[in-house]
């Protein structure tokens, strides 16, 4: 079938001239701009500079986690999940409750505080709350909870009737924390969630003590992952997403299979619900929105390509750094303008996160249509066996990883 | 041992008898038996919850249309209604937000023409408005085939899966709902400012004018595309298409074209569902994501691909939710979440839907 080259028909077979360079081109638009306007707008202080990377990079790898989850549910098992918000938020909450110390005053309410009530541990009993690791391990636990009910009545359905389901369950937890306000303190939400690690350095420098704990985060799952997906168990994910009924007839369980695709997702992004709330200090349910908890790791996971870890890192890289860089633009208005005069028009600047999310909006569509399979395409895996023992096998080498057939669709 | 064993299959046909009662004639039969109790019981909840499944009807006869033929979840539905809410706002009064406050751009509006504005009736709008909802339901169709044209129609040459076009009708979904925020910003906002009429029904209901006028149109649209689908060519061709791509294909039904007449009818329901929710409520811009929840229950319902079917639906969603928020079995912040639970019963006991074919 032809396609007139504009809606993709080029795009797909690769035809449009220089299409190797959109990747690096538009990862170095995006660093240029991130480090470029806030050293530009500082009066080029690099201070203030390592400052601000400082924290765009602690929240690229936050998202980075959430994409790599999304990752394992969309683009490894093919999991249809709508609903990233539900598990962001009960990663949120649960790891910001259990590291809280209990509630002091009649106006803020949430359960919590379990520090004392635990102390019969003999680890657990010289803190007066519970470390921030428990956080994030219940975080974990939690969302992986949540995901497994879920997934008894949901994951034998329609795939579509599954991203409809997860939104329902989303918006429902949501109404629930805001409703039930001894929960998580309602709407004001919970605020002066200890940080981790916060008694090593000064607050000053703190921001780089969250950047490692995220980091170190982010490449502990992704290690997990890669090593997980290049496992017999990440095959048979694969094989599910691909066809699950040849999957089923090769004799696997296709619904195990798939819950614990659909799990393992949902623990990771429980864990990054953890870090931003320990990154941010305080949540509430202003923070949770479908836009900003479940579309926006879906923009980065489809730009950046979804089957590639890798590209769901870079992904979050480049949107968040969009988004940051429209943060950056707000500055630039008619009394403060920035190189050779440039200022938005008030017009423009009154209303530059709605035509932000605008573009984003755009952009997934765009990407879907023109780049189906992302800034980095889905490699094709090798097992971990074939590639340790190729040396033995008669110098035969592995095939070259290249560009998977079929964008996951 | 053999005593349990027999008295244990016993058990199990007894819970097969309740599984097959309760995917067979049960669930119709429940929510009959619910809507007569809510009727008898609250007739004022009855009879509000009447109104809101009349304005979700409007909604959920679209995308039930879109679901069946087109095949795939239009995530875009609720914003789509919001969108077309706004539209028809600013044909009426012109106003879009400008620097600081609402600022008039539009140098001649609806609301200017001779007599506009007065009252039809007893409602509170006038001819003005009803002309306000024809444009912006002939908007929302251009943009529809517009949209079909860009992105559905390519993803459909290519053989995409249905989660593919979800994500693309997501994506379309936040673009809309952020036009709206730029153009008119977050703000609810009203067609008609200050008190608006109402009415006495029978049993000493008071409900407002516009209500009964929203019931009416709803009733009246829904059979109108009941006789389109089931009375007419096109409508023959359409539920072929809807049962059998390739075999509608094949029989020579151009089935381009009954793509666009299914966007076509789509996005005029939508244009009038829009204006009708904004008339229910009013209008706020993040009213259409949340909307979706009912909207999609009232189509899994009433079975995918049946107008009828999407009717009843809705109407079960609309009395539910207001019933149980006024007998207090709920707070009214978690009003949706009947319809997120009619959802998931329905999936797991009948997905095909009350009215669905057996398969």
């Amino acid at each position: 079938m032809k396609l007139p080259a504009v809606l993709g028909g080029g795009a797909l077979k690769g035809q449009i001239k220089g299409e190797r360079l959109i990747t690096p081109l538009t990862v170095l638009a995006i660093t240029a701009a991130v480090v470029l306007m806030p050293a530009e707008r500082s009066n080029w202080d690099v201070g203030g500079v390592i400052s601000f990377l400082t924290f765009f990079a602690t929240f690229v790898a936050i998202y980075g986690i959430f994409t790599l989850g999304l990752n394992v549910q969309w683009g490894y098992t093919g999991v249809f999940n709508f609903g990233v918000m539900a598990f962001f938020l009960v990663g949120a909450n649960a790891a910001a409750i259990i590291t809280k110390p209990p509630a002091s005053t009649e106006y803020v309410r949430y359960v919590g505080g379990f520090g004392d009530k635990l102390a019969f541990i003999p680890v657990l009993d010289s803190e007066q709350w519970l470390p921030f690791l428990f956080g994030i391990a219940g975080a974990a636990i939690f969302a992986g909870l949540l995901a497994f009910l879920l997934s008894i009545p949901t994951l034998r359905l329609r795939e579509d009737y599954l991203a409809i389901a997860t939104i329902g369950v989303a918006e429902f937890l949501r109404r629930v924390t805001i409703e039930e306000r001894g929960l998580v303190n309602g709407t004001r939400g919970l605020t002066g969630i200890p940080r981790p690690l916060g008694e090593l350095v000064s607050t000053g420098d703190y921001k780089f003590v969250m950047l490692a704990i995220a980091v170190a985060t982010l490449v502990l799952v992704y290690v997990a992952i890669e090593r997980g997906i290049r496992s017999p168990w990440g095959r048979v994910l694969r094989a599910l997403r691909e066809d699950e009924l040849t999957t089923a007839a090769s004799g696997k369980n296709v619904f195990a299979f798939k819950s614990q695709g659909f799990v393992v997702g949902a623990m990771i992004m429980g864990i990054g619900g953890a870090i931003y709330a320990y990154a941010n200090a305080a949540i509430s349910p202003d923070t949770f929105t479908h836009f900003f908890g479940t579309f926006i790791f879906w923009a980065m996971l489809m730009v950046g390509g979804s089957g590639n870890n890798k590209g769901a890192i870079l992904g979050a890289y480049v949107v968040w750094g969009f988004w940051t860089i429209t943060l950056q633009l707000q500055g630039y208005t008619s009394e403060h303008p920035g190189p050779l005069g440039f200022a938005l028009p008030d017009a423009v600047q009154s209303r530059i996160f709605f035509i932000r999310d605008f573009v984003l909006g755009t952009l997934i569509v765009v990407v879907l249509l023109l780049r189906p399979q992302g800034l980095l395409p889905e490699e094709r895996r090798v097992s971990i066996w074939v590639e340790r023992h190729a040396k033995h096998l008669g110098g035969a080498r592995p095939p070259p990883a290249e560009q998977a057939e079929s964008p996951p669709d | 041992m053999a005593a349990t064993a027999t008295a244990y299959g016993r058990l199990r046909d007894y819970q097969q008898l309740v599984g097959q009662f309760l995917t067979g004639p049960g669930l119709p039969l429940l929510f009959l038996g619910l809507g007569l109790w809510a009727f008898i019981g609250r007739t004022d909840a009855f009879v509000i919850g009447v109104v809101t499944g009349s304005v979700l009807a409007l909604g959920a006869i679209g995308l039930t249309l879109i679901y069946g033929i087109l095949k795939f979840a239009h995530f875009a539905h609720g914003d789509s209604m919001m969108l077309a809410a706004y539209i028809a706002f600013f044909a009426l009064t012109g106003v879009m937000v400008g620097e600081r406050t609402d600022t008039k751009v539009l140098p001649w509006t609806l609301s200017d023409l001779p007599g506009a504005t007065k009252p039809i009736l007893n409602f509170s709008f006038g001819y003005g408005l009803l002309m306000a909802m024809a444009i912006a339901a002939a908007i929302m169709v251009v943009v529809f085939i517009v949209l079909d044209r860009l992105i559905y129609r390519p993803l459909r040459r290519r053989r995409s899966g249905i989660v593919i076009f979800a994500i693309a009708s997501l994506g379309v979904a936040i673009a809309m709902r952020s036009l709206i925020l730029i153009f008119w910003s977050s703000f609810g906002r009203f067609y008609v400012p200050g008190i608006r009429p109402t009415t006495e029904l029978p049993f000493g209901i008071r409900i407002l004018t516009d209500q009964v006028f929203i019931f009416w149109a709803a009733l009246v649209l829904s059979a109108l595309t009941y006789v389109i689908l089931f009375r007419t060519r096109l409508g023959k061709a359409m539920r072929a298409m809807a049962d059998n791509p390739e075999l509608a294909l094949v029989s020579g039904i151009n089935t381009d074209r009954i793509i666009i007449w299914t966007w076509v009818i789509g996005g005029g329901l939508v244009g009038i569902a829009g204006v009708m929710l904004a008339l229910q409520a009013q209008l706020k811009p993040e009213l259409g994501f949340v909307l979706l929840l009912p909207l999609f229950a009232s189509t899994i319902l009433g079975g995918i691909g049946s107008p009828q079917g999407a009717f009843v639906g809705a109407m079960v969603v609309g009395i539910t939710e207001e019933v149980a928020v006024t007998l207090g079995f709920i707070s009214p912040g978690y009003k949706f979440s009947v319809a997120f639970v009619i959802l998931i019963l329905m999936l797991l006991l009948r997905p095909r839907g009350l009215f669905g074919a057996k398969t």
